[in-house]
């Protein structure tokens, strides 16, 4: 086994991919055949990120230091231009990597519901997780930047093929709203490239944990003008991922459109790149402009919170309500990040990592009644509790831990966030805080419209969610208890990076 | 037995777990788990107190704490639990009516499509309020709180089908929610400050001056804010009287034994924080809440009404007790109150499982056919109105007096005292005036009466159980000056202390600035209270505490004492004849009294209209700014995006039609232009020798022109 436990990285990265290859070779009309292909190319990466979990060292912090990366994979690509093939994993992105791990197993498991060109789905779909492991897996830039263009092709097409009514309105402005991003990462790639040199070689450099080092910058880089100009289109590009507020609106309309599974994706792991970019390369390589750009991206983070809330309290359509939690919840990323403190920086990945499992729920949710209404308007239903009661117990479960309650994963990040913030800034922390209260708002008065009061006739035989949809939930249930009942397995996780980050940014160490 | 104290609130929570995966498939549906649970940890409860009871020591505490949650060496939450008398008392307040409501319920919910649902829901408001209870940091108390709410939800809602319950359930927990951003507000400014989350450590904290002044003021306000939601205290006090939806044990468990009281404990829980400011703003929100409260009760048609509105009330009395220095008043008066309370509402569920009607114009005469559940209304009745002998005597009159004492020292404030008594006895009318229009008298429908009968006994033995517990021999005796309430629950030494002389007046500042030694100096000389008690693990330490009770304190304090009582029985004896003239003797015919002031009588009986402010004001307004937000952010903030794309395209278009016309016209040019001179130079091509000679010759003749000049 010493090839996988030396190439673990790549091969969670690249498995999927294979899989997609091996399924492409299946005649046409096998649809079965090529959906327990895709399950089996989904499931390995999952395999292997068990495997992850339990050799990852916690006491190592990586962040800035080379030496402290695990499962390091470390070759020259394209020598040429110095581009190296370099993944490595910390605890910034551990959370992220098992996070995609299963949530892509089980969106393949929440897709076998598809029937319409289920070999070209799922081809898709698998070059998709690929996307998302390099991203997560990558420590040089350019390799970043290419995972982070490949993700962004098969999800256009994953909308704009299998998605609702508007899905090429919704295809074509997620795509080219990504792009725009990608445009202003690509120009602070190119300037970062061009003015720094590895202090190993000499040449001009990809390698992030270089450009961490402030030596590798030369005298232009230094300046904290152009430094603050490259913060700020990372940033940009980053928070339209996120998405921040006001570079949200692409959010709802793809996951209005997108299909089930992809709205799973693209909530629980997409949304996670943005604020993982922040954290992986504009945090450490700006530290400086970070910490002069704390505040305001603070308020920017509580704008999120408040304004997702209020935003979802008016929406007539349940999974545009859900989109606009994210928003909600990603506000608390933001937040956390922002107060440069240890608990926030934590907390900043604990609520990734939880969003991750609470929005999957919600979607696949949503799914579910949607499948069945073939509608999702939240005043049109009404007593469903009655009908499908163990439905209901799982979309109020997942409800509640959206909320924040306690002994469930939300709580434990949200609180995390508060109280890491509250140190660095009190006056919109409270602002914070008072949103809370939209944001249970929102989650009760949707959960009575549909579930409680008097049962709508038209759904009176409604069927109860089957054991394939409670197999997508029932993992992301147990864990999201788990996690709120006994955070630390995934704090141990995270800790030593967070702590780290923090100490880097605020120029401790 | 205390060391396994922790095994008390796990019990409900695992028949939690099963009766929700598969209550449904347990004989008689799991009702059998949940009730044995419950009973396990009233026994162990009891073994708790009566320890606890045995070593009779004001600052008995057992402690112990695992960190939970940390964050590498940076920050650090504990998870443990919090023993001593006051905790010890509690346990038993909640196990024992929580087994009470639990025998009652088999009863009660017999039938219900969702017995066994309801059942596991009862054991996770039994863990959640356990927890509460056992909680020793302000984070894991915030937990369980949130958690108790959650219980409520579900059991306020527990008939969802019914609009107005699913409704009141979410009223309930988003009002409470609104008190809980305080508490958390609270929490943060704590940790912020304090570093830490453990009430003795934090209380430490305060001591050494790591929070003061106008922060801590606002920070014990904070905390309180969860009570003032919890509580039910004005001005959320609205989802009370809207959660008796709920069934009716429910009722009588979470919405006035026991969760309710959880913000009365939990004022009891962090008092030495609180400063002079944020004690005179808890007993005046107690006061007004109290006032309203009784003012609405005596209009109200519907028996749980009524009741509800009298436990706000009594909770305002708790909450007032505590602000104006009535430690153990406010306490005591939860324990007793969590008895007859819950009798009262047992017994109005006895009446109305019996009558299958909650209006109290429909009922009356009840007397005959219900005995049993008659005698433990009425002595549950004697208890709240005050009368001497009844437990809500004892612990009502210590508030009283405690009020009185603070008026004393305070004139500004005497309003405290008088309104609270006159409500006492707006208290014992209202009271009577129930038991009158439901149990004496004539019945009112005939029908509905002829059905009554009485509960069979697994509904009324908890009745009789609750109506000796609300005997005043239990608490104190009547031949000792000091029962073992007074002499166990014990006032800790609180940030106000310092203060506490004749002259009240004395700043903030100042009273910040001696904090510190105050409780320094507290602790070694009189064992002090529990917040100056450092967090010694499983310590049991130190002698009685009478944190700043001088020799004229006590004077006082007695003076108040008797007054109270006197001026309370008083007041009661009045509301109680009151009753009986008007809804018994029929010497005053209510409906004129209340003809006569229409307007107030309106007031009262649409409750004082707060519904409709806050539906006019908080709730539309929310509403509509959201749906402002969603417009804004569809047609400004989306709208901005689909305009630059709409100019992306325009520019694009017009970018296309300069291709066309310009960049492509000029290359088109060039080729027509090719293309035309092309064809113009190929009618030279003609093929006719004589044009070729013609051109040769014209040629030469310019060459030779040329050429010539």
């Amino acid at each position: 086994m010493g090839f996988v436990d030396s190439h673990i990285l790549s091969l969670m990265t690249f498995l999927p991919i294979l899989g997609a290859v091996v399924l492409l070779c299946v005649p046409k009309g096998k649809d079965d055949v090529i959906r327990w292909i895709a399950a089996v190319a989904s499931f390995l990466p999952l395999v292997l990120a068990v495997k992850l979990w339990f050799a990852y060292d916690r006491t190592l912090a990586g962040v800035n230091v080379a030496s402290q990366y695990q499962f390091v994979e470390h070759y020259a690509w394209i020598p040429s231009i110095n581009v190296e093939y370099f993944l490595g994993a910390d605890g910034i992105s551990m959370p992220l990597l098992l996070l995609t791990a299963l949530l892509s197993f089980l969106a393949v498991i929440g897709s076998f519901g598809i029937t319409n060109k289920v070999k070209g789905y799922m081809a898709l779909f698998l070059l998709l997780e690929t996307g998302m492991m390099g991203v997560f897996a990558s420590l040089d830039f350019f390799l970043f930047y290419v995972f982070w263009e490949v993700m962004l092709l098969p999800m256009y097409f994953l909308i704009g093929i299998w998605g609702g009514p508007r899905k090429e309105y919704a295809a074509i402005k997620f795509f080219l709203y990504t792009l725009a991003g990608s445009v202003l990462m690509l120009l602070v790639l190119l300037a970062l490239y061009f003015n720094t040199t590895n202090p190993e070689t000499g040449g001009h450099t990809f390698n992030l944990l270089h450009y961490m080092a402030q030596g590798t910058h030369n005298a232009w880089l230094k300046g904290f003008d152009v430094r603050v100009l490259m913060f700020l289109g990372l940033f940009i590009g980053f928070a339209i991922k996120v998405p921040l507020f006001p570079f949200h609106t692409w959010l709802p309309d793809a996951h209005v459109e997108a299909p089930t599974a992809i709205s799973v994706i693209l909530a629980g792991v997409l949304l996670k790149m943005g604020a993982y970019g922040l954290m992986r390369i504009s945090f450490p390589i700006f530290p400086d402009v970070t910490r002069w750009f704390a505040m305001p991206m603070a308020v920017i983070g509580v704008v999120n919170i408040v304004y997702g809330a209020l935003c979802a309290l008016a929406q007539s359509d349940l999974k545009k309500m859900v989109a606009y939690s994210s928003v909600s919840h990603m506000g608390f990323v933001l937040l956390g990040m922002a107060a440069l403190t240890p608990l926030g920086m934590a907390g900043a990945s604990m609520q990734m990592f939880s969003h991750g499992l609470i929005t999957a729920m919600l979607f696949f949710l949503v799914g579910v009644v949607y499948d069945r209404a073939h509608h999702r308007q939240i005043d049109g239903f009404g007593g469903l509790g009655a009908v499908v009661p163990i439905y209901t117990g799982f979309i109020s479960f997942a409800f509640f831990a959206s909320l924040g309650l306690p002994g469930l994963s939300g709580f434990i990040a949200e609180q995390m966030v508060f109280l890491g913030s509250f140190e660095a800034f009190r006056p919109i922390v409270i602002v914070a805080a008072i949103g809370i209260v939209f944001v249970a708002a929102f989650h009760l008065w949707s959960l009575q419209r549909v579930f409680l009061g008097p049962l709508n006739p038209k759904y009176a035989t409604m069927e109860e969610i089957n054991a394939r949809e409670i197999f997508c939930l029932a993992p992301l249930g147990i864990l999201v208890l788990a996690v709120g009942i006994w955070p630390m397995p995934i704090l141990n996780l995270l800790n030593a990076s967070a702590v780290r980050l923090v100490d880097l940014v605020k120029a401790v160490i | 037995m205390i060391r396994y104290a922790y095994i008390i609130p796990l019990l409900p929570l695992a028949s939690f777990f099963i009766n929700i995966a598969v209550g449904k498939r347990l004989p008689r549906k799991g009702d059998w788990l949940c009730l044995a649970t419950i009973l396990a940890g009233l026994v162990m409860s009891v073994g708790i107190f009566l320890e606890v009871f045995q070593a009779y020591d004001p600052n008995f505490k057992y402690h112990v704490v695992t960190p939970w949650l940390t964050v590498a060496d940076r920050f650090t939450i504990n998870a443990g639990i919090l023993v001593d008398n006051l905790t010890a008392v509690m346990l038993l307040v909640v196990t024992g009516v929580s087994t009470l409501v639990h025998l009652f319920s088999i009863g009660y919910m017999h039938g219900d499509p969702r017995y066994s649902r309801y059942f596991a829901y009862l054991s996770i408001f039994s863990f959640s309020m356990l927890g509460l209870v056992l909680s020793e940091s302000f984070f894991f108390i915030f937990i369980f709180w949130e958690l108790v709410g959650l219980s409520s939800y579900l059991l306020i809602g527990f008939w969802f089908e019914k609009k107005s319950a699913s409704d009141a359930g979410k009223k309930a927990f988003i009002t409470t929610h609104i008190g809980d951003v305080g508490f958390l507000i609270g929490n943060m400014i704590i940790f912020v400050t304090c570093g830490v989350f453990g009430f003795d450590e934090v209380f430490q904290a305060i001591g050494q001056g790591k929070l003061s002044g106008t922060l801590l003021t606002i920070a014990g306000i904070g905390v309180f804010c969860g009570a003032i939601g919890k509580s039910a205290q004005f001005p959320l006090h609205v989802w009370l009287p809207d959660a008796m939806e709920g069934p009716t044990p429910v009722s009588a468990l979470i919405h006035a034994a026991t969760m309710v009281a959880a913000g009365v404990y939990l004022v009891g829980r962090v008092y030495p924080m609180f400063t002079p400011d944020a004690f005179l703003f808890i007993a005046y929100i107690g006061f007004i809440t109290l006032f309203i409260a009784a003012t609405i009760a005596l209009t109200q048609n519907d028996i749980k009404k009524v009741l509800a509105y009298s436990t706000v009330s009594q909770l305002g009395y708790m909450i007032m007790g505590l602000g104006v220095g009535g430690y153990t008043a406010g306490l005591a008066h939860l324990a007793t109150h969590a008895a007859f309370k819950a009798c009262l509402f047992l017994g109005s569920g006895s009446v109305i499982h019996a009558l299958h009607t909650q209006d109290l114009r429909e009922m009356g005469g009840l007397r005959k056919k219900m005995p049993i559940t008659f005698v433990t209304f009425l002595i549950a009745t004697l208890a709240i109105a005050g009368v001497p002998g009844f437990s809500g005597f004892f612990s009502k009159d210590m508030i009283l007096a405690a009020a009185l004492e603070f008026g004393m020292r305070n004139p500004a404030h005497y309003v405290l005292f008088f309104g609270a008594l006159f409500t006492a006895g707006m208290t014992a009318f209202y009271m009577f005036r129930l038991v009158i229009m439901a149990f004496l008298g004539e019945p009112k429908d005939h029908h509905k009466f002829d059905h009554a009968h009485e509960s069979p006994p697994n509904m009324w033995v908890p009745l009789v159980v609750l109506a000796i517990f609300s005997f005043s021999f239990w608490f104190k005796s009547p031949f000792v000056e000091k029962g073992w309430v007074q002499t166990l629950i014990t006032k800790p030494a609180t940030v106000a202390d310092v203060v506490k002389a004749p002259v009240a007046t004395a700043s903030m500042e100042h009273a910040a600035v001696m904090t510190g030694e105050a409780t320094h100096a507290a602790a070694p000389a009189e064992g002090g209270g529990h917040g100056a008690v450092p967090a010694a693990h499983g310590e049991k330490a130190g002698a009685p505490a009478h944190a700043g009770a001088g020799e004229h304190d006590a004077h006082l304090a007695h003076m108040a004492h008797s007054y109270a009582m006197y001026s309370s029985v008083a007041v009661g004896t009045l509301g109680i004849f009151l009753g009986f003239v008007v809804y018994f003797f029929g010497w005053i015919d209510p409906a004129r009294v209340a003809n006569s002031v229409k307007p107030l009588y309106n007031f009262l009986l649409n409750k004082w209209y707060f519904d409709e402010l806050y539906d006019a004001t908080v709730i539309n307004g929310s509403i509509a700014f959201s749906k402002f937000l969603a417009w804004f952010d569809l047609h400004v903030v989306d709208g901005l995006v689909n305009l630059a794309a709409q100019l992306g395209i325009f520019v694009s278009f017009l970018v296309g039609k300069f291709d066309d016309y310009v960049v492509d016209g000029a290359v088109n040019g060039l080729a027509s232009a090719t293309t035309g001179s092309g064809s113009l130079l190929r009618r030279m091509q003609t093929g006719k020798l004589y044009h070729y000679v013609f051109v040769l010759a014209g040629g030469a003749l310019v060459i030779f022109l040329i050429k010539a000049f």
